[in-house]
């Protein structure tokens, strides 16, 4: 692919903190290149914006490889910006053109209150997990690798929902603020495994308590969720989740 | 658990909205198969003792207090999710996400289902309180029953009023986008997850919020327009 410069201009989201108003900012950077990623470009920002002695904009990311699920931003108005299965940080500035104006916004959920600029406090999804996505097993020693056998397509299914990084993509596109596929992601990779099942009916009962308690919205079934997801996490999920759910709680006490 | 916690949880809420919805989708097929009847081009004969049948038979009576339960709660809870939903966001997005993540109408169930209520509530002041409560002239069929001659009042409203003609069709309109949705997303709400049911549940719902729709919409339009006899 031919290699070229642009010069972009950027509207930031710039807000101190959770209970500070925030505001739109406008930078302009120049001499950018195809090759470099998105948050390459946001470190060229910053560097020029440090040269300035003004505040760099604060942005989470870790891995910058599409695997850890920090980096979170809302990119002309879709998460993790234009391409499709893709997080922020393996996103190309190749996606834009010289001259163009990139608006770029955190997450906006009450459940995921701004902590800076584009960073939220996302540990909602951890108390999500903590409430019911795990198993219990005995330790000792490993068992026989096929002691348990597992249904090849049931094995793909929870496969394909534990690819879920946790970004919160799915929570800034709804138009609820709906965490239901990221937890429809967790319940179902348990629920598909026989080693989920002990905890099948608390799981998916804990999970959805703790979702509503965090404040996030339902689930509509509009499928934006599924449409920005940058792990192609299925909807069919949500509607396996909402079985789990019903008949568990149907049977328990 | 006890009840109260499922049906006032996200899902437990979804599963009454999709529940009432799916009777109100029988409802609806019972509804236009009766109503087809003024097309027999009889003057109203067959259409009138058919809405007789369910107005004097014991079993409709039943499912009509079915239908105003269910109504009430799809409503009154449709109305809450909506104002629930939209208060999660906090700050709004600049740019939204818009039509490139999901059709318009997945996204305006509320509204859509708020035109619905309008319509319906000048639907039931035309046709279900007058045949309750405040009286509809009589008519005698072939085999000498009086009945309510509702074809006559049906006749009477849309061959009158162009503006009434459209109201309907609005209302029909909305109907098919809401079913469009609602149709197959209150089988997912159910747990329907296996591809082919999903695929199947799709196109029937497609199709369905086409017909049943149009039906009704044609109902109006064919009074107006004097295709009935
Ligand atoms: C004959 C009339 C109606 C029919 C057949 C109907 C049918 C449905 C169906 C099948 C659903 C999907 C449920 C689900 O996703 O689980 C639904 C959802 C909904 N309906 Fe209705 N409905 C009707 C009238 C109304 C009215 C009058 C209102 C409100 C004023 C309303 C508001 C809603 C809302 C807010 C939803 C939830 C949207 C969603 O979950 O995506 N509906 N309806
Ligand atoms: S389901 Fe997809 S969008 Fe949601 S948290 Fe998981 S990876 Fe991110
Ligand atoms: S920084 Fe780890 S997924 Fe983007």
């Amino acid at each position: 692919m031919e290699h070229y410069n642009m010069n972009l201009t950027l509207k930031v989201w710039r807000q101190e903190n959770s209970d500070k108003k925030g505001k739109f900012e406008t930078y302009k950077v120049n001499g950018i290149s195809s090759e470099m990623s998105f948050l390459e470009m946001f470190d060229v920002l910053n560097e020029q914006l440090i040269h300035e002695g003004k505040d760099a904009i604060a942005f989470d990311h870790d891995c910058r490889e599409g695997i850890c699920g920090a980096c979170s931003m809302y990119i002309n108005g879709k998460p993790h910006g234009p391409w499709e299965l893709n997080t922020t940080c393996q996103l190309h500035m190749r996606a834009f053109k010289d001259g163009d104006t990139i608006v770029v916004e955190p997450w906006r959920a009450k459940a995921f209150p701004v902590i800076k600029d584009l960073v939220t406090d996302r540990s909602s999804f951890d108390r999500i997990i903590q409430s019911g996505g795990y198993i219990s097993v005995n330790t000792g020693n490993a068992v026989d690798a096929n002691s348990l056998p597992i249904k090849k397509d049931h094995a793909d299914a929870a496969f394909a929902a534990a690819a879920c990084i946790g970004c919160g993509a799915c929570v800034a596109a709804c138009k609820n603020s709906s965490a239901m596929l990221f937890v429809s992601a967790k319940v179902s990779h348990l629920a598909l495994l026989p080693q989920g099942e002990p905890e099948k009916e608390s799981r998916v009962l804990n999970m959805i308590a703790q979702m509503d308690k965090e404040g996030f919205g339902g689930c509509t079934n509009t499928g934006a969720c599924e449409a920005t997801c940058p792990k192609g996490i299925s909807l069919s999920n949500i509607a396996r989740l909402n079985k789990e759910y019903t008949l568990a709680s149907l049977i328990s006490e | 658990m006890t009840w109260k916690q499922v049906f006032t949880s996200s899902v437990g809420q979804k599963l009454t909205m999709g529940l009432s919805g799916i009777f109100l989708i029988l409802f609806l097929i019972v509804h236009a198969g009766l109503n087809a009847c003024i097309w027999a081009m009889d003057g109203g004969v067959m259409f009138n003792r058919a809405a007789h049948f369910m107005g004097d038979n014991v079993v409709p009576r039943v499912l009509e207090i079915g239908l105003f339960v269910f109504i009430l709660l799809h409503i009154i809870q449709g109305l809450m999710l909506e104002a629930s939903n939209r208060s999660k966001r906090g700050t709004p997005y600049a740019v939204s996400y818009g039509n490139r993540g999901s059709k318009w109408y997945s996204r305006s169930m509320g509204l859509l289902g708020t035109i619905i209520l309008l319509f319906l509530v000048v639907h039931m002041v035309h046709f279900w309180i007058p045949s309750r409560f405040t009286g509809v002239a009589e008519t005698t069929l072939p085999n000498g029953v009086e009945v309510h001659d509702l074809f006559s009042l049906m006749m009477a409203t849309f061959q009158e009023n162009i503006g009434v003609v459209i109201l309907y069709v609005i209302g029909c309109i909305s109907l098919a986008y809401h079913l469009a949705h609602g149709f197959q997303s209150a089988f997912r709400t159910m747990g329907v997850h296996n591809k082919r049911y999903v695929a199947m549940l799709k196109a029937i719902g497609y199709g369905f919020s086409v017909i049943v729709p149009l039906a009704f919409a044609m109902m109006p339009i064919s009074m107006y327009f004097g295709w009935v006899k």
